[in-house]
Parts: C-alpha cells; sequence; structure tokens
C-alpha cells in the first residue's frame, strides 16, 4: 500500500487500513428463465434482478477483512450496468459494504468484455483501492474474464479463483484452486483478486443491515463524471459483435429408467450395446 | 386504493427468506415432536427481525404493522413456523403504548437486543378461556406496594423460552367492580426470578403441533410495584391493543402458509401424472387449489387493510379480526387441498406438507376462536343480539 493514500497514519497502522472495492453485477434471479432479446441480441434483464452470486461471495470476503482488521477501512461496491442494477448493490450495502458507486450511462448499454473493463477500469482508477475483488464469473454470460481484463488495463497482479484469501504485510496471498489441487499465490497490493464460491459462507442481510443500507452512499455516475470517452464504451467501444444467437441444442432422446431393481443392469445394456464399456 | 409494487417490502421479504433458506424442512421435522426451534429463533432475534415493530429509539427497526407483518408471512410461506417466535415481536407493544418512561427504557432494549425474551402472554386460564373477564388469577396488592399473586394460567406458549412474561391478573374482585373488564391489571413479571424463587412452575403440554406451549402455576409470585403496567384495574384494556396486532400478525403468518400450500400443490399437480395425464388437468383436484387461491387474495386485501387502518391510528379490531377469520380459513383451504393434491405422499413426513397441514391448523383457534370473530361481527358490528 502506498503511504500518499494514508496521510498522518502511523506505519503499524496503516497495514491494517484499506480500501476494498467490490466490483458486482446485477443478473436475471436464477430461478427465472433467461430470455435473449433478438433485436438486441443481448439479454433481456427486464425482470427481477439479483446480486450475482459469485460476487455476494466477494462481497463477504471484503467484510471480513474489514472485520479482521478491527472494522477499519471501507468496502466500495462498484458496477456497471442500468441504474436498476443499485437495487441488487443494496444487497451488497445491506450485507455491510459502504457505499455503491454504480456507472450508468446510456453510451455505455452492450458493452462487451473490452468496453465493460474498459469503463470499470476508469472507475476503479478514482477510487485507489488496495484490494480489487471480483467474483470469479457471472451466471449469465459466465464469462470469467473480465478481472483479467482489468487488471490489465490497470497494470495491476491478479490472482483468480482465490478459494482462500489472506492479507498480510501489503500482500494478497491466495489458495488458488486447481484441476488437482491448490497453487499458492501472492500478489504485492494493489491487486485484483477473483473469488470462487469456494472461499466462505455469504452472510445474508440483517434487518438493520437492510434498513440501513438505503441511508448508505449510493453515487450513480456517467461516462463523463469517471473521465471516460464515450467511444470507447458501450457498442460503440466493443471489439466483438455477436452475430447470431441460438438456444442450445435439445439433448435429443432420453432414456428413463424407473428402478424396479433392475437399473444397473438396464444401464450397463445400455452401455454395452453402444460400446461404451 | 394504491397497490403499487413496494421495494422496501420486497426488500425485507428477500432478506426473511435468505435467513429462511437456512432452516430448510430437515431442520423442523427433526426438531419434531417438541423441541424448541432455538437456533432459527437466534438467528431471527440476532438480525433483529422479531424487534420490527420496537422504535429505532428503543433499538429497534420501527417499522410498520405491514412491514411486520410481511416478515411473518415470508417465514411461513418459506416453510418455517412463526409460531416459535411471533410473540417477541408483539407482546411488547402493551409495554410499549401502556409502559411508563422507566419500562420502556429499562425493557424495551433488552428486548430488542435478545437479551431479554418477552413471548409468553399470561392470559387463559383452565376455568376461563375465551371468556377472559372470568380470570381467576389474583395480584394482591400489598402494604409495601407490592404485589403477591396466585393462580393458574393454561396454553401459555414458550414459556419455557421466554425469561419476560405479561401476565393478566384480576387485582379486584369481580363481584366487586361496576363491569366486569374492569378491576383487571396487567404485569411484567420476571419469570426467572420466579422459577428460582420456587413460586412458578411450567409444566409442558404436548399438542398435536410442535409449539411450546405450557401450563404456568403461581404461586406465590411476588412482584415488586413497578412490576404493574399501565393503570391498575385497567389491563384488560391495555392487552386489547396488543391483541389485535397479533391478529394482523397471525393473518399474515396463515397468508404465508397458504402461498407455501398453494405452490406445492400447483407444482405437484403439473408434474405427477396419473392415468396418463398430470392430475391437475382433472378439475377435481385443480379447482380446490384455485379456490383456495382465490381465498388467500381476499384474505390478503383484508390483511393489509387491517394493518394500515392500525398504522393511521384508526379504530381496526373488526378488521384485524376478520383479516384473521378469512386468512386462518384460506390456509386451512389451501392445507387440505395440497394434502387431497399429493395424496398418499402428503401424509408422509418428508414432504412437510402434515407437519405444516398440522400447524396452520391452530389458527382456526387461537389467538382466538373464529366462532368469536363471527359472534364480534354479529354483535359488535351488526349490531344483532348477543349469541353466548
Amino acid at each position: 500500500m502506498s503511504d500518499n493514500r494514508r496521510p498522518g497514519v502511523p506505519d503499524g497502522l496503516d497495514s491494517l487500513i484499506m480500501k476494498i472495492a467490490v466490483c458486482v453485477k446485477q443478473v436475471p434471479e436464477a430461478t427465472g428463465q433467461r430470455k435473449i432479446d433478438p433485436s438486441s441480441k443481448r439479454l433481456d434483464r427486464s425482470g427481477e434482478g439479483a446480486l450475482n452470486q459469485y460476487d455476494v461471495n466477494a462481497v463477504e470476503e471484503a467484510l471480513r477483512i474489514k472485520e479482521a482488521n478491527g472494522d477499519q477501512g471501507e468496502v466500495v461496491l462498484i458496477s456497471l450496468g442500468p441504474e436498476s442494477a443499485l437495487d441488487a448493490m443494496r444487497k451488497g450495502l445491506a450485507m455491510g459494504a459502504d457505499r455503491a458507486v454504480l456507472v450508468s450511462d446510456a453510451a455505455a448499454a452492450g458493452s462487451d468484455l473490452v468496453a465493460t473493463s474498459y469503463a470499470l477500469a476508469q472507475a476503479l482508477a478514482r477510487e485507489s483501492a488496495d484490494l480489487i475483488l471480483f467474483g470469479q464469473q457471472s451466471n449469465d454470460s459466465d464469462g470469467a474474464l473480465l478481472w483479467a481484463a482489468v487488471a490489465d488495463r490497470l497494470k495491476l497482479p491478479v490472482i483468480s479463483q482465490a478459494a482462500e484469501l489472506t492479507i498480510a504485510g501489503g500482500k494478497a496471498r491466495a489458495k488458488r484452486q486447481t484441476e488437482f489441487g491448490y497453487d499458492v499465490v501472492e500478489a504485492t497490493l494493489p491487486a485484483v483478486v477473483a473469488v470462487s464460491d469456494a472461499i466462505n459462507e455469504p452472510r445474508y442481510p440483517s434487518l438493520k443491515g437492510i434498513m440501513g443500507a438505503k441511508k448508505k452512499p449510493q453515487d450513480i455516475l456517467s461516462l463523463a463524471d469517471i473521465g471516460a470517452e464515450t467511444g470507447r464504451a458501450g457498442e460503440a467501444g466493443s471489439r466483438t459483435e455477436v452475430l447470431t444467437l441460438n438456444a442450445p441444442p435439445s439433448r435429443g432422446s432420453s432414456q428413463k429408467i424407473e428402478d424396479d431393481g433392475s437399473a444397473a443392469e438396464q444401464i450397463l445394456a445400455f452401455l454395452v450395446e453402444r460400446k461404451l464399456v | 386504493m394504491d397497490f403499487t409494487f413496494d421495494p422496501d417490502l420486497e426488500e425485507i421479504r428477500t432478506g426473511v427468506r435468505d435467513l429462511c433458506s437456512k432452516f430448510p424442512g430437515e431442520y423442523w421435522r427433526a426438531l419434531e415432536p417438541s423441541t424448541y426451534p432455538s437456533e432459527f429463533v437466534d438467528a431471527l432475534t440476532q438480525d433483529g427481525w422479531l424487534a420490527a415493530l420496537i422504535p429505532e429509539q428503543y433499538g429497534g427497526a420501527g417499522l410498520t404493522m405491514t412491514a411486520a407483518s410481511v416478515i411473518m408471512e415470508e417465514i411461513n410461506a418459506s416453510g418455517c413456523n412463526s409460531g416459535a417466535c411471533h410473540a417477541q415481536m408483539y407482546t411488547m407493544g402493551t409495554i410499549l403504548r401502556h409502559g411508563s418512561d422507566e419500562q420502556k427504557q429499562h425493557y424495551l432494549p433488552k428486548i430488542a437486543s435478545g437479551e431479554l425474551r418477552l413471548q409468553a402472554f399470561g392470559v387463559t386460564e383452565p376455568t376461563a378461556g375465551s371468556d377472559t373477564t372470568k380470570i381467576s388469577t389474583f395480584a394482591e396488592k400489598r402494604a409495601d406496594g407490592s404485589w403477591l399473586v396466585n393462580g393458574q394460567k393454561i396454553w401459555t406458549s414458550r414459556a419455557e423460552h421466554s425469561d419476560l412474561m405479561l401476565l393478566l391478573a384480576r387485582t379486584t374482585p369481580a363481584d366487586q367492580v361496576e363491569k366486569r373488564t374492569d378491576g383487571i391489571s396487567t404485569f411484567i413479571v420476571d419469570m426467572k426470578a420466579a422459577l428460582t424463587a420456587g413460586t412458578m412452575t411450567i409444566r409442558p403440554i404436548k399438542t398435536l403441533m410442535n409449539h411450546a406451549t405450557t401450563e404456568v402455576f403461581l404461586d406465590g409470585v411476588e412482584l415488586p410495584a413497578e412490576a404493574l403496567v399501565g393503570v391498575e384495574g385497567q389491563g384488560f384494556k391495555a392487552i386489547l391493543g396488543g391483541m389485535n396486532a397479533e391478529r394482523i400478525l397471525i393473518a399474515a403468518e396463515c397468508i404465508g402458509d397458504s402461498r407455501w400450500f398453494i405452490e406445492k400443490a400447483a407444482a405437484y399437480s403439473n408434474e405427477r401424472e396419473v392415468f396418463g395425464r398430470k392430475i391437475g388437468a382433472n378439475q377435481g383436484v385443480q379447482f380446490p387449489i384455485a379456490r383456495a387461491y382465490a381465498a388467500m387474495e381476499a384474505a390478503n386485501l383484508m390483511r393489509y387493510k387491517a394493518a394500515w387502518l392500525y398504522e393511521q391510528g384508526q379504530a381496526h379490531g373488526s378488521e384485524a379480526n376478520m383479516a384473521k377469520l378469512l386468512a386462518s380459513e384460506a390456509s386451512w383451504a389451501a392445507a387440505n387441498a395440497c394434502l387431497d393434491t399429493h395424496g398418499g405422499f402428503g401424509f408422509a413426513e418428508e414432504y412437510d406438507i402434515e407437519r405444516k397441514f398440522r400447524e396452520t391448523r391452530l389458527y382456526s383457534v387461537a389467538p382466538v376462536s373464529n366462532n368469536l370473530v363471527l359472534a364480534f361481527l354479529g354483535q359488535n358490528v351488526l349490531g344483532m343480539p348477543r349469541s353466548y
């Protein structure tokens, strides 16, 4: 952590006071059917929105770090989206985050990964957070790339799929899930960390949290407010173009076996017939 | 009428659902037949849900009756049971409305934080059921202003899980008062002290459902002068306001139960196939569910009206009672439709239907019998002769 951001704070204490930015996204309710708007080729977001579940893990992790530091520091939520995204962000505030910053601008609509990472990086640059947390992916588009793009733009180290995170001595140390176990990765702060859902069991907001969330600062900023060029955001700033969209292919015919005691033999016969065993 | 979607209420619903998701059917089944859901109640208390109606100045959330009722509704709609703790939300209302400043300062913050549980309400007696003025538990005023209480209460729910009891006792014998509602006083009883002194005995009563109800024996319970809540002899009126709040909240619980039953029944009727088609295609299955839904929606309107009147400080007694009547009838219709739809499976514990069925049955009888609600409407609203 650079000393110039914490003037007047004694050295020892400085390592404890952190500003943590958590990038969050409003996604359609997991229970609802996902629909694509054929004209815009974008996800239809008209229904109920919710905070992306992986981001809830990221908010939880940020709050735990803050609480472990004697509740000192700040947790700020950052998002890019329509104004209604503030409703989902309020859940993060209700959990305990201190304030929310939503970049919402008609010119930012339809941003792809490149354009989104640009706008988010611009917003994050204003905050100069010591730690930037992401959920590893959103459960609407499941890209799992945004944190890498944002880290690249901010020229910060990045750790992905963190299943455990420790902050000490100006460093982030994370256990990174791999196919065969864990990598332990360390990065000097400020850094970007994308957390997996294995990292914690998120709290649910208390009634006081929900009531208090309304009173917390919630800023809606335009692209101009964050110093972003309109031409680099939204569709104009996107480098990818969706050409066509199709529903997932049907799974084909399936055979349902009711277990009357012979299910195992029937499954075996099915596999043998197809020379799979 | 304004039926605009209220985002604040929706946030409360989501919050309660999130909490309740940690207490699924398995949790409740494991408590049967008579274990108190301490973990569930602790979680609700810790997160401030049961302090919804306590003003902010005393550490509560200071929510409206509508919002408080939404909490109860959502608990029951999530498959959980508010009956274990709803009284912690409203019993304090008597202290809030009739207590002295000292009593409010002393008790309300501790009730809000959960440090003190006030969820036992000693009213009913073995020989005085709905006819509350016939209670014989007597509090005798002693020379130093303190009180000596003797008597017995029954159907005092959660007494074993409460630190305080709001107690209704005669302080003037019935034959010495002008109106039989006079001469009854309300007290706040430190149950732990009385139990330690051996002057109070609590005996659990096993019931149809897991409700932690008891009978309480008061054998020379000593209460300090400051245990009196409100004006001596005017306790009956003091508790009436609280009873109406209770009825609105319980109506909301019944709405929650109805939602749970109807959702479950409709889903199963769309899934289960018998005789080569979904059972929901049979009007004999479909119509009772649809009828229960209509009854629930109608009851819900009365529940919101009663809550609104309460919030406006207007007379709401008959609406609170009608809401409880209609909502308990709707939840019972929904419970039966759900059980019928599931056939034999509805009786199996693992579906939770039989448990919810038993739980919602209570509300046709308690906290006031539906027949007494009808009698109240007939006599007090419609001016017909007293029927009892």
